[in-house]
Order: structure tokens, then C-alpha cells, then sequence
């Protein structure tokens, strides 16, 4: 008998089946973007639904990043609400005047009138040679301009729904997708079921007391690593997942904060007005009496990303680099084989990747 | 084609509108109360008037900060333009976009930017909905010159073009970005509207010095693409008389060559419209009188009203960022 309970999901295979919804239950919903109706179909996450619903609602487009970007908003003010993908976060960039000048003051702009319901999947590339322009974490820049959701999921569990509170959600959201949370992999019966969780909502991924650990996208995933590692050896921090970076959960953040008195921001991005920063500065503003050590961040180097595999395992931070800090910030006297935590490949998702994209 | 003398007085009506509406901004620009950027249209009216007259109150449109004229023509509240551009509450924005951001979607003019050639895809989005719905609307993007030079009009003029988007382009070439002419920007012997030919566009070159012609030929070749549901592009030869921003002459710069603004104003397109309807349509002066000064009297009132109403309040200007 088939154990329904064991039966395994991944994270691109829970996009694909949340934009299969989603299409079903809104016939004027349009997914598009280069690449919807191709053979890869978005690393798989948007296989199929070409031949389902037509390809008119889900559109090939040509490769004019900021057309399609302004076309979305059209579509949505005129009430087609509208997902767009792009393959790399990076070439997203060619869109910022119909991001920042239109989709995201539209409903502020014009007294309150039209909203513009558009989700934007944007996949960040990671290990494997991207490279300084395909691998890019831009979260924090999207942060920065009002009128903007954003929405950073890191585990398969909860992919399918995040994307769909995106979808129904009024307002333009940006989905960031790690290329490398594609292959995390969930049962399917620890999947988050509608209605039981809201955007701007954080989760106390594992509970702790001795320091708070911030993170998203998949910083929380090597933070997990990490902080399960210590967990095992006696070290019990908490480690939050925001889930979404804007609307922010500070109520979250600032509570735990309360209790464990440290804290540890983790993120994937450069760290000169990094989210990270954002998150230590509202900290420290409002926990400051609650803080019994200096708030910490661990980022990406202010340089850009460098291809050669010869050096990127040096240049990116890991998990073992995050039970490092967290042991250092807690004054914990432990011995550690960090080789369990190094046992993955620094430069691919898992030991059967072979590239190329 | 022949026109009717009704359907000539509802342009003109139309068209002297708009220069009344803008003139009046200037006149009182200098007054400081409309505090804010305003791109005015004087000399390029019957574009506006004979798109107006073109557009079904269903139809879309969306417009560059040179607006006030294309929203006029669609029917846009004027109250709550001029109350916009006061920053006033009433305003189409509640005073949050001012002049380069009108809004009035009770006669489908969706918005206009600041920004150049931003809303062109807006404007196709538009009429990708009026394609998914089968509704036979239309959708409508003005933009001028310069932003032909903006990579979002190639990509909006692609995309309408490979999915047959029922869109009309409107390209005013006043041939004036800001102060710059548009030798330094486009090749002398490349034309717009041959240009989006090449794209794939059914195109249109259209002289706004002749009004009547003007008229015409708007309304057949927006009739034809509403028929046909397919986009096409309209290139208008004309002329901005002020500045490029604000209520003045700007002659004295010299950046226009000696005379050439005295020339397009002798071919003043809406006098020559009054002096034809009066010449060949029977239409007498007093008529044409009773019209101006109906428009001007209206203009009045709203421009009286609109100084007594309440500006924002900051709680006010803090609500609606997100819907």
C-alpha cells in the first residue's frame, strides 16, 4: 500500500503546481515570460501549462524585459492579473523603469484607483560559474521602493503557497527564487495548505535561546544546516525564516530578539545596504536595551561574484561559516569535525549537477 | 470622405478646448499656486481633438507628461485636472500625480507619465486585455519624438505587432526634444512613421496644418483598425508653440532656427479650422463666438472653484501605497 504520507515534492515542482491552480482558478489570470512554453519550461516549473490553458494565457514573449514588465501592468490595471518569469533575476534589470516609475506607484500615484496585481518570479542564480551577472541577490534594492511586496521562500513546503498569497495579493510582488531552493525537497503531506499562513508573516523555523538567526531565500536553508548542526552538539539558537522580506515581520524578529538578547542576520546579498543592515538598524532601534552583544550580519563581499570554481567556495559564505559565527557570538566552547558540514558541493545544489544553466 | 458641419463643430469645440484650458494655465502660471511641472500643448491641438473624435468612451488610453490635451480629449473631467495640477484633493490623483500624471477612468484614460516612452507598453497591456476579452476596444499611447528613441517603443511596437495587440500608436512629432532638434538624435533621412512601417505596423504620416485633412484621416485609419483589431501607427507633423515646460515663449534661446516658429504659427491649424468652417460650411462667426465663449466660461468657474478646495492632508498622502 502507498504510503501517501512519504510520497516526496520539491520546491520547482510545487511552483508548477501552484501556477497550474492558480490558472485554474482564474481564467483571466496570463503567466509570461521567455522561456513559459519552451522545452525547459522554467526548470520545470511551468511544463504543461502551455497545453492546458492555451497559449494565449501563458505567452511566449520576445526578449524585451521592460515591455513585457509595463505590458504586465497594463494587463493587470485593465483586469488581467498577470505572473511574469525571468530565467536570471539579473536580466530583470533591463525592466527597473516599468518596476519602480510604473508597477510599483500605480495605485499610490493615480489617488488610490487602479492596483496592479502582478507577481514577478525572478530565479537568482548560484554556484556553477554564474558569475557577476547571473547571480546577482538584488533583494534589498526592491525593499527600498515603496509600493513593493517581496517574497523570498526557501523550502519546497512552503513554495506552493507563498506564490499563491503572491498571485492573490493586489499589489506588485517580486518572488525571488534561489535557483538552488529548486531541488529542496519536502513530503507532500508537510505541505502548507491554503489559508494557514499570510504574506509579511515570518516562521520560528526551529525554536532557541540563545541567539536569534534572520534569514530568507537560501541563507535559510545553509542557516538550517547550521543551526540543526549546533542544535545536535548543545547550541540552541532560533532561527527565523521571513518568508517575506517586505511587508516585514519585525513583531517576530523583536520578540525573539527580547529573549535571546542576540542577534545574527544571514543574507545572500552584498552586504553594503544590505537587508541584512535593514534588519540589524530596526533592531537596534527598537531591541537596543534587550541586546547583550553587538548585532551581527553575515553577506556576500562588496565585490562582485568571481566564476572560477577555484575560488568560490572561498568567496561564498556556507553553512559551516554560520556555525562559526553563531559559536563566536554565543561564546560557545565547542569542537566541531566541520567536514559534515562541507560535505556538499560548494559550487552545485547537490553532487549530481552537472550544469550547465 | 465628406464631413459634416456637426461633426467639424464638435472638433473645433473640442480643439478650442484645449487651447483655451491651456492658455489659461499659462496666463496664470506666474500666480505660483500651480506649483508643478506642466507641458502645455498650444499649437498641437487638433492632434488631441481629432484623436478625440476618433475614441469611443471605452476605449483606453494612456499618455506622456504631455497630457492635458489627450486627456481633454477623451473626455477627462476637466475640474479635477486643473484641480490636480493645483495639488488640491479633488484633483484626478488626490494631488499625488499633478499635471504629468492624469487619471480618469470613468472615460478610460488609464494614466500618464512622466517618464518618456514609459506608458507605451502600459498602453499595449491595455489592448492585450481588449484582445483576451473580444471586446473590440481599443487602446490608445501618445507619445512624441523622442520617445521613439526609447527601447520601449521598439519593444511595445514588437510585441503589439507578433501579437496582433489592438493598439493605436500616436507619435505627436513636434520635432523638439526639450531644446534639442532632431538632427543630433534621429538620421534626417529616416521617418517615423517609415520606420515603424519596417516594424510591421500599418503606418501613417498625418499633417496637422491641414485640420480638416487631419480629421479625416484619423478617423478612417482608427476606424480601419477597429475593424480589423490590429494595431497601427499614426505619425502627426506638428508644432509646439511654448516652451518645453512651463507658460512661456522660449523663442528668444534661439535653439529653433530664425522664423520657423513665426511660420508654424501663420498655419495656426484651429484658425485655419474656424476660418474653413466659416468659408465652406456655413457656419458663422457669432457661432464660433458663442462656442469660445461658453468654453472660456466654464474654464472660469473651474478655475475659481478649484482654488477654495482643501489641499491633502499628509495622513491623506500617506494612505493607498499599497491597494
Amino acid at each position: 500500500m502507498l504510503n501517501q504520507e512519504n510520497k516526496m515534492t520539491d520546491f520547482a515542482e510545487q511552483i508548477r503546481i501552484g501556477l497550474d491552480e492558480a490558472l485554474d482558478q482564474d481564467p483571466k489570470l496570463i503567466l509570461m515570460g521567455l522561456g513559459v512554453t519552451d522545452p525547459k519550461g522554467i526548470f520545470g516549473t511551468t511544463l504543461g501549462l502551455p497545453q492546458k490553458y492555451g497559449r494565449e494565457r501563458v505567452l511566449e514573449t520576445p526578449t524585451s524585459e521592460n515591455a513585457v514588465t509595463g505590458i504586465g501592468v497594463g494587463l493587470a490595471v485593465t483586469g488581467h492579473k498577470t505572473v511574469m518569469v525571468h530565467q536570471r533575476l539579473d536580466f530583470f534589470l533591463l525592466a527597473m523603469d516599468q518596476l519602480v516609475n510604473s508597477a510599483a506607484k500605480w495605485h499610490y500615484m493615480y489617488g488610490g484607483q487602479q492596483s496592479v496585481p502582478i507577481t514577478i518570479r525572478l530565479i537568482t542564480g548560484r554556484g556553477w560559474g554564474q558569475g557577476p551577472t547571473h547571480s546577482q541577490n538584488l533583494h534589498s534594492w526592491f525593499t527600498h521602493i515603496p509600493g513593493l511586496k517581496v517574497v523570498m521562500p526557501a523550502f519546497a513546503h512552503e513554495a506552493k503557497e507563498l506564490l499563491r498569497l503572491s498571485i492573490d495579493d493586489p499589489n506588485p510582488v517580486l518572488f525571488l527564487e534561489d535557483r538552488w531552493c529548486h531541488v529542496q525537497k519536502a513530503e507532500l503531506s508537510d505541505v502548507i495548505t491554503r489559508g494557514s499562513i499570510q504574506l509579511g508573516q515570518a516562521e520560528i523555523l526551529v525554536p532557541g535561546d540563545s541567539l536569534t538567526v534572520v534569514a530568507a531565500g537560501f541563507a535559510a536553508v545553509e542557516s538550517l544546516r547550521a543551526v540543526s548542526f549546533l542544535k545536535e552538539r548543545g547550541i540552541n539558537v532560533e532561527l527565523i525564516n521571513l518568508r517575506t522580506l517586505k511587508p516585514l515581520d519585525t513583531a517576530t524578529i523583536f520578540s525573539s530578539v527580547k529573549k535571546t538578547g542576540r542577534i545574527l542576520v544571514v543574507d545572500s546579498g552584498a552586504e553594503i545596504a544590505s537587508f541584512a543592515s535593514e534588519v540589524v538598524s530596526q533592531v537596534s532601534r527598537n531591541c537596543f536595551d534587550s541586546l547583550t552583544s553587538a548585532p551581527q550580519i553575515i553577506c556576500a563581499p562588496d565585490v562582485p561574484e568571481p566564476t572560477s570554481h577555484g575560488v568560490t567556495e572561498e568567496f561564498k559564505f556556507g553553512a559551516a561559516d554560520i556555525a562559526k559565527k553563531i559559536i563566536e557570538m554565543t561564546e560557545s566552547n565547542i569542537k566541531a569535525d566541520w567536514t559534515i558540514l562541507n560535505n556538499v558541493p560548494h559550487d552545485a545544489p547537490n553532487s549530481t549537477y552537472m550544469g550547465p544553466f | 470622405m465628406t464631413t459634416t458641419t456637426n461633426t467639424l463643430l464638435k472638433y473645433y469645440t473640442l480643439a478650442q478646448k484645449i487651447r483655451i484650458v491651456e492658455e489659461r494655465i499659462a496666463a496664470e502660471y506666474s500666480k505660483g499656486e500651480m506649483r508643478c511641472p506642466v507641458h502645455l500643448s498650444i499649437g498641437q491641438e487638433v492632434v488631441s481633438a481629432a484623436v478625440g473624435m476618433a475614441q469611443e468612451t471605452s476605449d483606453t488610453a494612456v499618455s506622456s507628461h504631455r497630457a492635458h490635451a489627450h486627456y481633454l480629449a477623451k473626455d477627462g473631467d476637466l475640474y479635477r485636472m486643473i484641480a490636480e495640477i493645483f495639488g488640491r484633493v479633488t484633483g484626478c490623483c488626490k494631488g499625488r500625480g499633478g499635471s504629468m500624471h492624469l487619471v480618469d477612468l470613468s472615460v478610460g484614460f488609464l494614466g500618464s507619465s512622466a517618464i518618456v516612452g514609459n506608458s507605451i507598453p502600459v498602453g499595449v497591456g491595455a489592448g492585450f486585455t481588449h484582445k483576451l476579452d473580444k471586446s473590440g476596444q481599443l487602446a490608445f499611447t501618445f507619445f512624441g519624438d523622442g520617445a521613439t528613441e526609447e527601447g520601449a517603443f521598439y519593444e511595445s511596437v514588437n510585441f503589439a505587432v507578433v501579437n496582433k495587440i489592438p493598439v493605436v500608436f500616436l507619435c505627436e512629432n513636434n520635432l523638439y526634444s526639450v531644446y534639442t532638434d532632431l538632427t543630433p538624435r534621429q538620421p534626417a533621412s529616416r521617418k517615423i512613421h517609415e520606420m515603424a512601417a519596417a516594424m510591421g505596423l500599418t503606418s501613417f504620416e498625418i499633417n496637422s496644418l491641414d485640420p480638416i485633412v487631419c480629421l479625416q484621416e484619423t478617423l478612417a485609419h482608427v476606424l480601419w483598425a477597429r475593424e480589423n483589431q490590429v494595431p497601427i501607427f499614426l505619425e502627426y507633423k506638428t508644432y509646439r508653440w511654448l516652451e518645453h515646460c512651463g507658460p512661456n515663449n522660449d523663442d528668444g534661446l534661439e535653439y529653433r532656427p530664425n522664423g520657423e516658429l513665426k511660420a508654424w504659427k501663420l498655419q495656426d491649424p484651429l484658425r485655419a479650422l474656424r476660418e474653413s468652417l466659416v468659408a465652406n460650411y456655413s457656419v458663422t462667426v457669432s457661432e464660433l463666438d458663442a462656442i469660445d465663449s461658453a468654453i472660456t466660461t466654464e474654464v472660469n468657474l473651474v478655475f475659481e472653484k478649484v482654488r477654495t478646495d482643501p489641499f491633502p492632508t499628509l495622513n491623506e498622502s500617506m494612505q493607498d501605497v499599497y491597494a
